[in-house]
């Protein structure tokens, strides 16, 4: 894992006291809201519904066990001994008090962790595959790469205030599990024919109000231009993004409304003017990096099979052990989603153990999944079985990674200011519904993800099935969408017709999943049989 | 009726104008009538509470009840998490927030 050298650590440690003074004077009365909201924005603390909410980044998703018990140490001594993980792979805590912020983030800090750049019209943390430097399939780990543009995109002058939010997401396999294509900037690290790595440029995807998926504007650029090509897509964005309306500021609408061709233009002109001017790193600043990502001293010759007698240990290993690279090991991924639970929310108690554990089986590594899950990365197939045992001990072991238990939810109106209808309500009687008749590991791979308003924080247009939560006259109502994906078969959910109550939703999404048992074809998942149907029989069974 | 609402400046806590302060009680709330966008620049400018705001509220024999529903879930806490919930003060407990 990356460490901090003096100079990361004397800008967080700088923007800690720097933002400590800021809460200071606002208490004080010194600043108004209006002149503090900025500030604070800046450093991650919102003002939500119930209080203050504070969203701490977790850099491409990657924590030590030392800071995932620093963030259990936060929900337990300035929060309701609770944080909740989100779809960026960041942790959110709910209850913060103002005069306490000074304090959290001087304790992030100590661990190399921080809260900037988590809100406002700036470059966000930078997302990436869960199973970075594990996965059977990745051409190199992308990690060192997503450093690199955290590097750059921390305090960049030119980019502190751009048109609006932007955020990037780095990969390394043909297999997307991060989103990548509905990103500002999705990379795709990829092998050419001569072997060589280079990264593919996906430019203005995103979910929100208008969804698109985000065209490929250059094949292949090469790794120590790769700085350079972010810095022409962000300073051509820059220029040109709609600043006088908030709904069409994204990059999404620029190239959407430039043309995608009329844009690349412009970035391969920047492109070629970046490049005389030699603002790339050294590559010795990319080597320095890499150091920290080289992988932990794997043991060869481990078993390559687990016992399965236990039956309830053989369905998880099934449904969330995904390859390695190396024989003998799993990426094990932990459910945050327990039946009727609120996805994403882990308790200090949680995060202590998954801590402890990451320590004990993972090399002291654990990641966060935009999926809203936990990841531990590296863990030999032979102490799996001791390894469930703990998780299921704590509710943490349950089965159910990509099935419709596993569902993505925002947090709803049950705390967050923008949202218009609750989220978290819904999706634990679905998940209770489906635990209770059974159908839940018949479905097989079924991604529903639920937004409590049309920013899409919830990835609605991205699920298999998505459900919108609107305000109907005061009334929360939820809409129905079917055939999305993130994944490298990327697609959008269509909205099916009018929308359900909040119980009505339940019995609708019951309904297609019946459907599709019954219509599916041999290894047909339900987006397959919706695409290979089309949305008409749906809308038969659901409206009549 | 027009009832004050914002958040502490301090904790952040949901709190409701009661005619002298600000509770963390929805049944204490009283209607602010024509003096609302007064009581609002007053308390701002004096630092007790943050974004305050006036909504609609229907009285009852139970107290003020927030027309719509994000005051309603505001006043109780997450509907997913009663152990959080601020302590209902009167006899209907949070049944009327959903």
């Amino acid at each position: 894992m990356y460490q901090y050298d003096q100079y990361d650590q004397a800008m967080v440690d700088a923007r800690v006291e720097e933002f400590r003074d800021q809460c200071h004077r606002r208490l004080e009365g010194k600043l108004t809201e209006d002149q503090f909201k900025p500030l604070r924005l800046q450093n991650g603390l919102y003002l939500q519904l119930h209080a203050y909410m504070l969203r701490v980044a977790i850099p491409y998703g990657t924590l030590s066990g030392t800071q995932m018990h620093a963030l259990a140490d936060i929900a337990d001594k300035y929060d309701r001994g609770y944080g909740h993980f989100t779809t960026r792979q960041n942790i959110q805590y709910n209850w913060i008090k103002l005069e306490d912020c000074g304090d959290i983030l001087a304790d992030l800090a100590k661990v190399e962790m921080h809260a900037i750049q988590t809100s406002g019209n700036c470059i966000r943390n930078i997302s990436s595959d869960q199973y970075a430097g594990a996965a059977a399939d990745e051409v190199v780990d992308p990690r060192p790469y997503a450093e690199l543009l955290r590097q750059w995109s921390s305090f960049h002058p030119e980019f502190a205030h751009l048109p609006r939010k932007f955020k990037i997401c780095v990969i390394a396999s043909e297999k997307d599990r991060a989103a990548m294509r509905l990103h500002d900037i999705g990379i795709n690290i990829v092998k050419n024919d001569e072997g060589t790595l280079g990264a593919a440029f996906y430019v203005g995807g995103g979910m929100g109000r208008t969804p698109m998926i985000a065209p490929l504007i250059r094949e292949f650029v090469p790794l120590d231009q790769m700085v350079t090509f972010c810095e022409a897509a962000l300073r051509v964005y820059n220029r040109y993004g709609r600043r006088d309306n908030k709904y069409k500021a994204r990059i999404k609408i620029l190239v959407h409304e430039m043309g995608a061709d009329e844009y690349t233009r412009q970035v391969e002109e920047e492109f070629a003017h970046l490049l005389e001017q030699g603002v790339e790193p050294p590559t010795a600043e990319l080597d320095r990096i890499r150091s920290f990502f080289q992988p932990p001293e794997f043991v060869a010759g481990l078993p390559a099979k687990a016992d399965r007698s236990d039956p309830d240990f053989a369905l998880w290993i099934d449904r969330n052990c995904s390859p390695h690279k190396v024989a003998g090991y799993v990426s094990a991924a932990i459910s945050l989603k327990p039946v009727g639970g609120i996805p994403g929310d882990a308790s200090a108690q949680q995060m202590h153990l998954m801590a402890d554990l990451a320590k004990e089986y993972s090399f002291d590594e654990c990641r966060v999944t935009h999926a809203q899950n936990i990841i531990l990365p590296h863990v030999e197939i032979g102490r799996l079985y001791e390894l469930w045992q703990k998780l299921d001990e704590a509710d943490l072991g349950t089965a159910n990674l990509d099935n419709i238990g596993d569902i993505i939810a925002c947090p709803g109106l049950d705390y967050c200011s923008l949202a218009n209808a609750r989220s978290i309500p819904v999706s634990q009687k679905i998940s209770e519904r489906f635990a209770a008749n059974g159908k839940g590991e018949l479905l097989g791979e079924l991604k529903l993800k639920i937004s409590g308003c049309i920013n899409a924080c919830g990835h609605h247009h991205a699920g298999h099935i998505g459900i919108l939560g609107v305000d109907r006259k005061g009334v929360e109502n939820y809409q129905l969408l079917l055939g999305g994906s993130e994944a490298e078969d990327v697609s959008l959910a269509k909205i099916t017709g009018p929308g359900f109550n909040e119980d009505g939703i339940v019995d609708a999404v019951e309904t297609v999943a019946d459907l599709y048992l019954e219509r599916r074809e041999d290894g047909e998942r339900f987006l397959d049989t919706y695409r290979r149907l089309g949305m008409d029989p749906f809308k038969e069974a659901l409206y009549g | 009726m027009k009832i004050l609402t914002g958040n502490d400046l301090k904790s952040g806590a949901v709190v409701w104008w009661d005619g002298k302060g600000w509770s963390i009680h929805i049944t204490d709330a009283v209607d602010a009538g024509e003096n609302a966008e007064n009581i609002i620049a007053a308390e701002d400018a004096a630092r007790r509470v943050n974004a305050a705001y006036a909504i609609e509220a229907e009285q009852t024999e139970d107290g003020p009840r927030p027309a719509h529903i994000k005051d309603r879930v505001r006043a109780l806490g997450p509907t997913i998490r009663p152990d959080l919930a601020v302590p209902a003060a009167d006899k209907m407990g949070w049944d009327w927030v959903i």
